[in-house]
């Protein structure tokens, strides 16, 4: 029964042979807004090849944490680590060129460019050659190319037009579209913010499938839902938040449900800290 | 079409599913359809409307010759009068070029007209009164153009003012700045021809099948070829779309949204400066009161022709189209002896008309 791990987490279950560094890493992270603490010294392990679900109660600070390690938020203290590195992220760019992609929960894709436009966004590829060099023109043909085949190869879509603006597609659309863009691009870590929030249960179930197949290419995923049933369906650990840092860190396969929200919400402490 | 029970999915890497969800196990199994077939006309049109903003302009331009050809007749279709439209509408296409810029990072530019002026008179000055050699005053009043725009850049993306009280100020600013440089004289015509006749080469004509045109309406051309590129076949195209319709999507995007605005401020001033060569090549002389009604003019053109104010969508052939309408409708409406304040009157109407359209177009959902 007692996985729980506060200090020392568990390696993940998916992929025994891999290595203890974790390849996303925070240590001790503070973020003030005045007089509120919205980071309070949280710490944060990502092992690879793992699904980290990270939950936590509305306020928790797990926003926080996640815009922080995808650079849209710079902490006031703390470090955060990759491969044991420490590293910077002074802003979105930074991170990604780090290999770090995330699916926000606003999507973050801009409604009247299309399908491939927004796939590309901020990376685009030019052409080759002086047209690209000295005319920096596009190489159209070769991002619609990428963009369906990415779009195909995550089961993702039978698209009429990868020039569609994303404005006129549904809702788990727009997801899919998102997801691939940061399956596509994502080298090291994929976080996903709610990815499952604004959508069905069709739709839901087909993200989740995304999920665990960006899994089975071996990257790490960082998921943060509310979604207890889904969390601890593909979840190899799970990350609970509360007051601004770490509380403990589970194995779904020992944890029940309602041990999850009772440590969430503070019904509850963790073993560990009972016994400190 | 995609099968997502899923062959792809190994048995060991399959999640049990949730007992409610087992029921989805016999759902169809299509994941993103795209219902391409709307339901009613209307919605139809709608879509279409959205998928081309470009197609309700380019209706009124053709209704509107259509409809003063049959009232006006032979006069207003002959070749004449239609190249006359052209060379009225060229100083107002090239400064919608740049207003369309900033329109499209959901800016607006009130102070196009006051830069345009500026630079008109920082060239005529140099050229004609200090004897500077034209092509250099020329590059003097691009720099002048771009330096205003870069204040306005700056003002819009450091002071993270809204753009609209930055430009009502600058405006006011640069053209106190032209009264005070040309010491509110007006630069001759024939002075300006002998001295630096470079400054008026965009006013020569060129006569074509019995229609006048001037170089200003190619240049005019040019510059919307090459701003077209820019916006629909370059990175920082997308971007410049990309940041106006959502900002905050486009920083997480790993644009440098501020990089942007800044860069579409200087272009859009530089393109004023283009403005004001055009602009003295139209009438000859350079006056530190020409080109008053640019700034809203240019606003008109830009909204006739398709663009939103709240950013992201928009076309420099749009704004070109809109401009031509306004030739259009002035042109059509003088030559049936319609009253000055009736035209006023009718260009008011497109624009509410245009806005509405827009609005109406702009609620189209998947």
């Amino acid at each position: 029964m007692s996985t729980l791990s506060h200090t020392q987490p568990a390696p993940p279950t998916a992929l025994h042979t891999a290595a203890p560094v974790p390849v996303l890493a925070a240590r001790g992270m503070v973020k003030r807004y005045g007089r509120v603490t919205a980071m309070d010294h949280a710490d944060f392990d990502l092992y690879p090849g793992e699904i980290l679900a990270v939950i936590g109660d509305n306020g928790a600070g797990k926003s926080s944490l996640i815009r922080a390690l995808s650079g849209a938020l710079v902490p006031d203290d703390g470090e955060i680590l990759m491969d044991g590195q420490p590293v910077r992220f002074g802003s979105p760019l930074d991170a990604q060129k780090a290999g770090i992609e995330t699916v926000h929960q606003s999507l973050a894709l801009s409604p009247s460019l299309s399908i491939a436009d927004n796939m590309f966004l901020g990376r685009e590829i030019r052409r080759s050659g002086v047209m690209g060099s000295v005319f920096r023109m596009l190489d159209r043909p070769a991002m619609q190319k990428v963009a369906r085949d990415k779009l195909t190869e995550l089961g993702l879509m039978t698209v009429q037009s990868i020039n569609q603006p994303v404005e006129t597609l549904s809702g788990g659309q727009r997801q899919g579209v998102a997801v691939a863009r940061a399956a596509a691009f994502g080298s090291r870590v994929v976080i996903m913010d709610e990815p499952t929030a604004a959508l069905g249960v069709k739709e839901s179930r087909r993200v989740l499938e995304l999920i665990l197949e960006v899994r089975r290419r071996g990257l790490p995923i960082v998921l943060i839902s509310h979604n207890m049933p889904h969390v601890f369906e593909i979840a190899d650990r799970i990350h609970i938040h509360r007051l601004g840092r770490r509380l403990c860190v589970i194995d779904p396969k020992a944890h029940t449900m309602s041990d999850a929200v009772a440590y969430m919400t503070g019904a509850k402490l963790p073993e560990e800290q009972l016994a400190a | 079409m995609t099968d997502t029970t899923s062959s792809s999915a190994p048995a060991e890497g399959r999640p049990p599913i949730q007992s409610f969800e087992q029921v989805l196990e016999k759902r169809e199994s299509r994941v993103a359809e795209f219902d391409s077939t709307p339901k009613s006309p209307l919605r139809r049109l709608q879509h279409l409307l959205h998928a081309n903003p470009t197609a309700v302009p380019a209706i009124v331009l053709a209704l509107g010759v259509i409809g003063f050809s049959f009232i006006v007749g032979g006069r207003f279709l002959s070749s004449f009068n239609l190249s006359l439209i052209i060379q009225q509408v060229t100083i107002i296409g090239i400064i919608g070029i740049a207003q369309t810029l900033i329109v499209i990072t959901a800016g607006i530019d009130l102070s196009v007209g006051a830069i345009m002026v500026l630079c008109s008179v920082v060239m005529g000055k140099l050229a004609v009164t200090l004897g500077v050699p034209a092509p250099l005053a020329f590059l003097a009043g691009l720099t002048v153009g771009g330096g205003c725009g870069a204040i306005n850049g700056l003002l819009v993306t450091r002071l993270r003012l809204p753009p609209f009280i930055v430009t009502l100020g600058t405006w006011s600013i640069f053209f106190a700045l032209n009264l005070w440089y040309s010491g509110s004289e007006t630069l001759r015509s024939q002075d300006v021809a002998k001295a630096a006749p470079f400054l008026q080469v965009l006013g020569t004509p060129v006569d074509i099948l019995g229609a006048r045109f001037t170089y200003g309406s190619f240049f005019m051309l040019l510059l919307i070829a090459v701003v077209w590129y820019v916006l629909n076949r370059t990175a920082l195209g997308r971007h410049i779309y990309a940041v106006g319709d959502d900002p905050a999507a486009a920083e997480l995007s790993g644009i440098r949204t501020q990089r942007v605005l800044f860069k579409v401020y200087v272009a859009a001033g530089i393109v004023c400066a283009l403005g004001a060569w055009a602009l003295i090549g139209r009438i000859g002389s350079i006056s530190p009161q020409a080109g008053q009604t640019a700034n809203l003019d240019s606003i008109t053109a830009v909204v006739i022709g398709g663009a939103s104010l709240f950013g992201g969508r928009g076309s420099i052939v749009g704004t070109l189209i809109g401009a031509l309408i306004v030739g259009v409708f002035r042109n059509g409406l003088a030559l049936s002896g319609v009253d000055v304040l009736w035209q006023e009157f009718t260009v008011g109407i497109l624009i509410i008309v245009a806005v509405a359209l827009d609005q109406w177009i702009r609620k189209v959902s998947a």
